[in-house]
């Protein structure tokens, strides 16, 4: 395993600069994380109050919300690659529209049935 | 692993490849150490996509159910505790601080501080899987897990379910209804069970780069554990941050 290398390895390549490593702060975590919380603690009350239908939605708004600062953030996409944003954003879109092809042959099949 | 000098010998290098041109954990097939972390970053999220595809079916099946079979999942869904489950949101996001703080103090070549972090990344883990553990037993206490010992008493007579029905008063359901809670339950189980199944995988995986962070494995430039798992862990919280309110919270009102 070891050999005892002093070359420490720090820096890659420095003429390789296309994509600069970029080290998320912990201010920005530590905000993020506070907004996760205030989420969290939003969308409890929310449960709270009687919107009717709007309940699901509004719960579903902050879940979404929440888990694109984590996304962005805590799994720096936010700072990736091209191919890192266009693979996470392929595979939300490949994602919705699986459902969305599901829920409309549900709906569709007992047409005004329901 | 990733210091194993015998591959590739003579792959693109120009003339003899010393091992002082290069980083030790940089694999020879890769050019340099950015395009080694960009392919394992790629690769990982080609992952997380199918594990999103996965957890995706089940989501989808419980929305579909939830529509067929509505006042049944109304009911059920009465049954959860939510303080436990906000309390459960409140030790996931924080374990998601404390693993990001870690990839930050692997970058930084911290090592006590990473040791730190980890270790509060896996406490917070199992903090999560005990409260888990008594939202289940009282399931089990309740016949509430789906199977042959499965009891509808607290949705055809809510009643004898004073603590729930304080809160909710909910009516008493026909039976062809009230069966049907048993599959709100299956889904209950089967999503936070699956999500449960990760963190356990996450936990066990926590401990074996713990005790190669303590040798300063994770401290010398080579991040891609570190921050390939915190990928992991970050999506875990990410299919937590849904189960909560559609599980728990958006038919408190129906």
């Amino acid at each position: 395993m070891s050999e005892q290398n002093q070359h420490g390895g720090a820096e890659p390549q420095s003429q390789h600069t296309e994509h600069e490593h970029h080290i998320v702060s912990p201010v920005v975590y530590l905000t993020i994380v506070l907004i996760l919380f205030v989420g969290t603690a939003l969308t409890v009350w929310a449960s709270y109050i009687d919107m009717g239908p709007w309940n699901p939605v509004i719960a579903l708004a902050i879940a979404c919300t929440k888990a694109t600062l984590v996304v962005l953030f805590f799994m720096h996409v936010k700072y990736s690659t091209k191919l890192t944003k266009l693979t996470v954003i392929c595979g939300i879109f490949v994602f919705l529209a699986l459902i969305g092809m599901t829920l409309s042959d549900y709906i569709s099949r007992a047409w005004g049935r329901w | 692993m990733s210091d194993s000098p015998a591959i590739a010998q003579g792959a693109v290098a120009d003339a003899a490849h010393g091992h002082g041109e290069h980083p030790p954990y940089q694999r020879h097939h890769f050019e340099t150490v950015d395009q080694q972390a960009d392919a394992t970053n790629f690769a990982m999220w080609l992952f997380l996509l199918t594990e999103i595809m996965f957890f995706g079916g089940l989501f989808t099946a419980y929305l579909i159910f939830r529509n067929w079979y509505y006042p049944a999942f109304v009911a059920a869904s009465h049954q959860l505790n939510i303080g436990w489950g906000t309390a459960n949101t409140a030790v996931l996001i924080t374990s998601s601080f404390t693993m990001a703080m870690g990839v930050w103090c692997a970058e930084l070549r911290k090592k006590s501080g990473l040791v730190l972090c980890l270790v509060l990344t896996f406490l917070l883990g199992l903090v999560f899987l005990g409260i888990k553990t008594i939202e289940y037993h009282e399931k089990w206490e309740k016949h509430h897990i789906p199977g042959m010992h499965y009891s509808m008493k607290s949705f055809t007579d809510p009643a004898s379910d004073p603590e729930i029905y304080a809160e909710y008063h909910d009516k008493p359901m026909a039976l062809d209804m009230a069966r049907h809670t048993e599959l709100y339950f299956f889904l209950y189980f089967a999503m936070t069970g699956m999500h449960a199944v990760h963190m356990i995988i996450g936990i066990a995986i926590l401990g074996y780069l713990i005790v190669r962070a303590q040798v300063g494995d994770f401290t010398t430039g080579h991040v891609t554990y570190i921050e390939n798992f915190g990928l992991y862990w970050h999506f875990v919280d990410i299919i937590w941050i849904f189960l909560f309110p559609l599980l728990y919270l958006i038919s408190r009102h129906q």
